[in-house]
């Protein structure tokens, strides 16, 4: 179980990532809608798995975190990615593509031969 | 850095108070809401838009929970949980804590003693520069392999190698000082240059000797001890130039060399006063074919190895050899590391103590292992109750392992206190020959060993019992109250149990083995009676011993008298030369008389040489063979005599009458009858007397000693004494006679025959004393913990044996149930320990003398008294457990 959950948490923190790269400073719950809007709700999020990733990313400098009001004048937290949390997307991102390149390669059947 | 970020900012995390709560609560909250209120637009009722948020939020606690974890280290806020909840539950149980650690600081205080003596004597290097690089130089002839050294041999040495940086020789002497203060015996050296520059010792005032002070006839000059200096001279730093008196002659002062260079023991002893080799006025200096009792120390040339050194040795010998047959025939040199030398013959027992005191932790490792198996099983509820509640295995296993590791460090801080001051205390027992015993102390590497053994030690009997408890089925243990374990539980105390008394019975047969060892030397006869018998060194006043022989002869005369007139003594002897067991040795080569002298060294006979007085036979009471010993007569104007001993005559005489045989003495070229044959004198020792090459023993009446010979006032001038009633007493007497003579008259080093026996064997009884106290310990350990397994047992099977008893079983059967279940693995381990013993004995080979090291006696007795211990620690619980009452038994439920 350890090892799925890894696996699981680095995927998730490279979408809270690009989520806020796109969306600009965001709270949780509109991280966790976006996230499984994109996801086309294949993806359900509890606060057991987000807020801790999200603490992992503060404490690690990717992201920074601070209290403001949303839209529907509720105080919430608003995360926004910091200078070394856009070079982080940028890694992650272009070493998450190379990967899936290679295993699609391994899987397609065309190549084969 | 990403990773060390986050390490810190968790680290600050742990003491995240409640205002990072009351923010979580409020942002999960805030989350909540904005999940219902997306779920209201979506078209849901108020109370189900809650409920899917809910849902799909999962539970409030349990993410906090998670957030949690990654907001502080959850191990270390896990292992702080651990340790004060192992310290509330040890502090409970005072009883067993205690217990607990004294046994286990006890185990621990005695390896860190022991190991701090093998740390400072066998690893730690010499307290020289680069002293990897110091060697000892002996010369090797027939009769010894680690011979003392010829001077010119020596100085051709020097002058012809290729693989020294510098090499120098010396010779101990003692010197009296006169006209400061009261006469007293001082340590001399004689020395040539290069000593201290080869060791790398600097003076710490003045300077140490030039080459030229070395020669014969230079003008005498000094280096002194700091301690002298102290003493004779109140540390004035303008005592460089002064002069003292050494056995009437001035000498220059031109160096103080500091106290941190002493050695006790060994070949380079400390020292008051250091003079140069030329000074010694000794016309055998100059004698290629003399050893003087010199010894060289030599530093390699950086990068030479021992072999490249000797090798040039051997080239320098043939080469000597071919220029000098006449002494240097057979004549080579031997290197030994100046560490080995120090420590080499120390190296066998150090080890065997620490192997014995090894076997004395694991013991005690053992028992508080049993000890917290049982205890545990009373604890079995309060591990089901947490299994119960979601404790891991592993979450279970840590707390065991916390609270052990609590009882280990505690232990170890005790044990490092209690060996801290039993090595002041057993310093002072520790024999003189135990080499660099002034080194031994607490240091860094000290600390670390006891660290790592207190850890070790709270793994090794922590883990058992962790895991048994651990294994505990939550369900089956709250339901039948803890007893279902006690399957398990009694397999791992039978393995305690005979382990327990397999290393008791190793260290035990060790001890025996050493025991029995001892008893047969002190058992060895010496050749004489040493009771009622003391020796001391003395020299005459300064200014006798430049007069005419013949006033020397008669002022030895008169001491001899003066000292048999003292009330207490019952007769007196000068001893020249060798002294038996003293370290004090003396030869002469000789050939038989009517034959050619020998063209060389080498084709001479060698024999102990002897010097002494008419009574020496009858004080020492050596037995008579054949012929006589001497009488008054003779003297220097009588025909020269000498007695041999049963060794010489077995040796030189096989199938004739020595008596009336003419031998020549080389050292002055004296012709001598033997006129009697007495008994052998062990010389070297009672273990190694036998083995050593030289075992012939000549002696000489001291009145016909040679005119050079008297009036060079040898070191190493002996008395022998026989006396009346208490050493004590008779010593005082003789001290307050000789006060009386003269109060330039010198004595020291006087010792009973009886104690000079004894030194000889301190080593040895050293290791004994050792070895025999870790094994009465071990002894003691291992019933009380076989006694405390069984009554443990037992006391469980109360019931059962109450059923038993209920059921017609009789008192003698059930003593005898309990009594073999107790005994069953303690003959397993003391026939496992004698097993493990016969292989472990043969390292203790060379240290035993006249006994096997399987000796069928010694194993056989203790084992059998082992098993009558075992016996003795179960038949008390067995009976206690027979005395049950059935009914009150079945009650008790």
């Amino acid at each position: 179980m350890g090892e799925k959950a890894d696996v699981w948490q680095g995927t998730l923190a490279l979408m809270v990532l690009k989520t806020l790269e796109t969306m600009g400073a965001q709270h949780g719950y509109g991280i966790a809608r976006r996230i499984e809007q994109v996801s086309d709700n294949q993806l359900s999020l509890n606060y057991g798995t987000l807020y801790p990733a999200l603490l992992k990313l503060e404490q690690e400098g990717a992201i920074a975190s601070e209290w403001g009001v949303s839209e529907n004048n509720r105080k919430a937290k608003f995360y926004k990615l910091t200078r070394a949390g856009r070079k982080q997307l940028e890694r992650e991102a272009k070493g998450w593509e190379q990967t899936t390149a290679i295993v699609a390669r391994f899987l397609s059947p065309a190549e084969e031969a | 850095m990403r990773k060390l970020r986050a390490l810190w900012m968790r680290l600050r995390g742990m003491f995240a108070g409640a205002a990072a709560e009351d923010e979580l609560s409020a942002e999960l909250e805030s989350h909540l809401q904005m999940h219902i209120e997306g779920n209201l637009r979506a078209g849901m009722t108020a109370e189900e838009a809650r409920r899917q948020a809910l849902i799909q939020l999962g539970g409030f606690e349990q993410s906090k929970q998670a957030y949690r974890e990654r907001r502080g280290l959850p191990w270390l806020e896990t292992l702080g949980q651990d340790l004060r909840f192992g310290m509330r539950v040890l502090r409970k149980s005072p009883g067993f804590t205690t217990i607990a650690v004294l046994t286990l600081a006890l185990g621990i205080g005695a390896n860190t003693t022991i190991f701090s003596i093998v740390n400072a004597v066998l690893l730690n290097p010499l307290p020289f520069p680069r002293a990897e690089q110091l060697v000892v130089l002996h010369e090797r002839k027939p009769n010894f392999d680690h011979g003392s050294i010829s001077y010119p041999n020596f100085l051709d040495w020097r002058q012809d190698n290729h693989t020294f940086s510098s090499m120098a020789t010396s010779r101990g002497y003692y010197f009296s000082l006169t006209g400061a203060g009261p006469a007293e015996q001082l340590d001399g050296q004689f020395m040539t240059s290069d000593f201290f520059e080869t060791l790398q010792v600097k003076p710490m005032l003045g300077r140490t000797f030039t080459r030229a002070e070395e020669q014969p006839g230079a003008a005498p000059v000094v280096l002194i001890s700091q301690g002298l200096w102290q003493r004779k001279f109140g540390s004035s730093p303008d005592v460089l130039g002064k002069g003292i008196s050494l056995e009437g002659r001035a000498y220059t002062i031109v160096g103080v060399i500091p106290a941190s260079f002493h050695f006790s023991g060994g070949i380079l002893p400390s020292r008051d006063v250091y003079m140069p080799m030329g000074q010694w006025a000794n016309p055998s200096l100059t004698d290629r074919a003399s050893g003087m009792g010199m010894r060289g120390i030599a530093r390699l040339k950086p990068g030479v190895t021992i072999e490249q050194a000797n090798a040039d040795m051997e080239r320098m010998t043939r080469d000597l050899e071919l220029a000098y047959p006449a002494a240097d025939k057979g004549i080579g040199a031997k290197l030994v590391p100046l560490k080995e030398q120090m420590v080499g013959d120390v190296r066998p027992f150090l080890l065997v103590l620490l192997v014995a005191v090894g076997l004395v932790l694991l013991i005690a490792c053992v028992n508080v292992a049993s000890l917290m198996l049982a205890r545990s099983t009373g604890r079995m509820r309060e591990f089901a109750v947490r299994t119960a509640l979601g404790a891991s295995r592993k979450r279970v296993i840590r707390q065991l392992l916390t609270e052990s590791l609590l009882i280990a460090a505690a232990a170890g801080v005790l044990g490092l206190g209690l060996s801290v001051a039993g090595t002041h205390a057993g310093l002072k027992l520790l024999p003189e020959a135990l080499p660099r015993g002034e080194e031994i102390g607490m240091d860094l590497h000290v600390l670390l060993f006891t660290m790592t053994v207190s850890l070790l030690a709270g793994v090794v009997f922590g883990w058992m019992p962790a895991l048994k408890t651990s294994q505990a089925d939550p369900q089956s243990a709250l339901k039948e109250g803890g007893r279902g374990m006690s399957g398990i539980r009694h397999r791992a105390q039978s393995i305690f149990v005979a382990a327990e008394m397999a290393l008791a019975l190793v260290l035990l047969i060790g001890a025996g083995l050493m025991l029995r060892s001892l008893t047969r030397l002190w058992n060895v006869d010496p050749g004489f009676d040493p009771h009622q018998v003391l020796t001391f060194g003395y020299t005459l006043p300064p200014p006798l011993l430049h007069s005419s022989p013949d006033a020397v002869r008669a002022a030895y005369r008169e001491f001899e008298e003066r000292l048999t007139a003292t009330p207490g003594v019952r007769a007196v002897s000068q001893s020249w030369g060798s002294l038996p067991m003293s370290d004090e040795d003396d030869e002469d080569m000789f050939w038989m008389a009517g034959q050619l002298k020998p063209a060389d060294d080498s084709g001479m006979n060698w024999a102990l040489t002897y010097v002494v007085g008419p009574n020496y036979l009858k004080l020492m009471k050596i037995p008579l063979r054949r012929g006589r010993f001497f009488n008054a007569h003779d003297d220097i104007r009588s025909p020269m005599v000498a007695v041999i001993d049963d060794a010489f005559a077995h040796k030189f005489f096989p199938n004739e009458d020595p008596i009336g045989k003419r031998i020549v003495l080389k050292s002055g070229a004296r012709e001598v009858e033997i006129v009697g044959v007495v008994g052998h004198v062990k010389q070297w020792g009672l273990d190694t007397d036998d083995t050593y090459p030289l075992r012939a023993e000549l002696y000489s009446p001291w009145m016909q000693a040679q005119d050079s010979f008297v009036q060079r006032a040898p070191s190493g001038i002996s008395a022998v004494v026989q006396f009346n009633g208490s050493a004590a007493n008779s010593s005082a007497a003789i001290r307050r006679a000789i006060g009386q003579m003269s109060n330039e008259q010198i004595i020291y080093d006087m010792q009973t025959m009886e104690s000079l026996i004894s030194d000889s064997l301190a080593q040895e009884r050293f290791v004994m004393i050792l070895l025999g106290t870790f094994a009465a310990v071990a002894l003691l350990l291992a019933s009380v913990g076989i006694y405390g397994v069984i009554a443990y047992v037992a006391g469980q099977r109360t019931q059962e044996i109450g059923v038993r008893m209920a059921l017609g079983a009789q008192r003698t059967d059930v003593v005898r149930m309990v009594l073999l279940e107790g005994m069953r693995p303690a003959l397993f381990g003391i026939v496992a320990g004698a097993v493990a013993a016969a292989g472990l004995t043969h390292f203790l080979m060379k240290m035993l003398y006249g006994v096997s090291p399987t000796d069928p006696l010694i194993f056989s007795g203790l084992a059998l008294m082992l098993a009558l211990v075992a016996v003795a620690a179960c038949y008390l619980p067995a009976r206690r457990a027979a005395s049950v009452e059935p009914m009150q038994a079945l009650r008790s439920e």
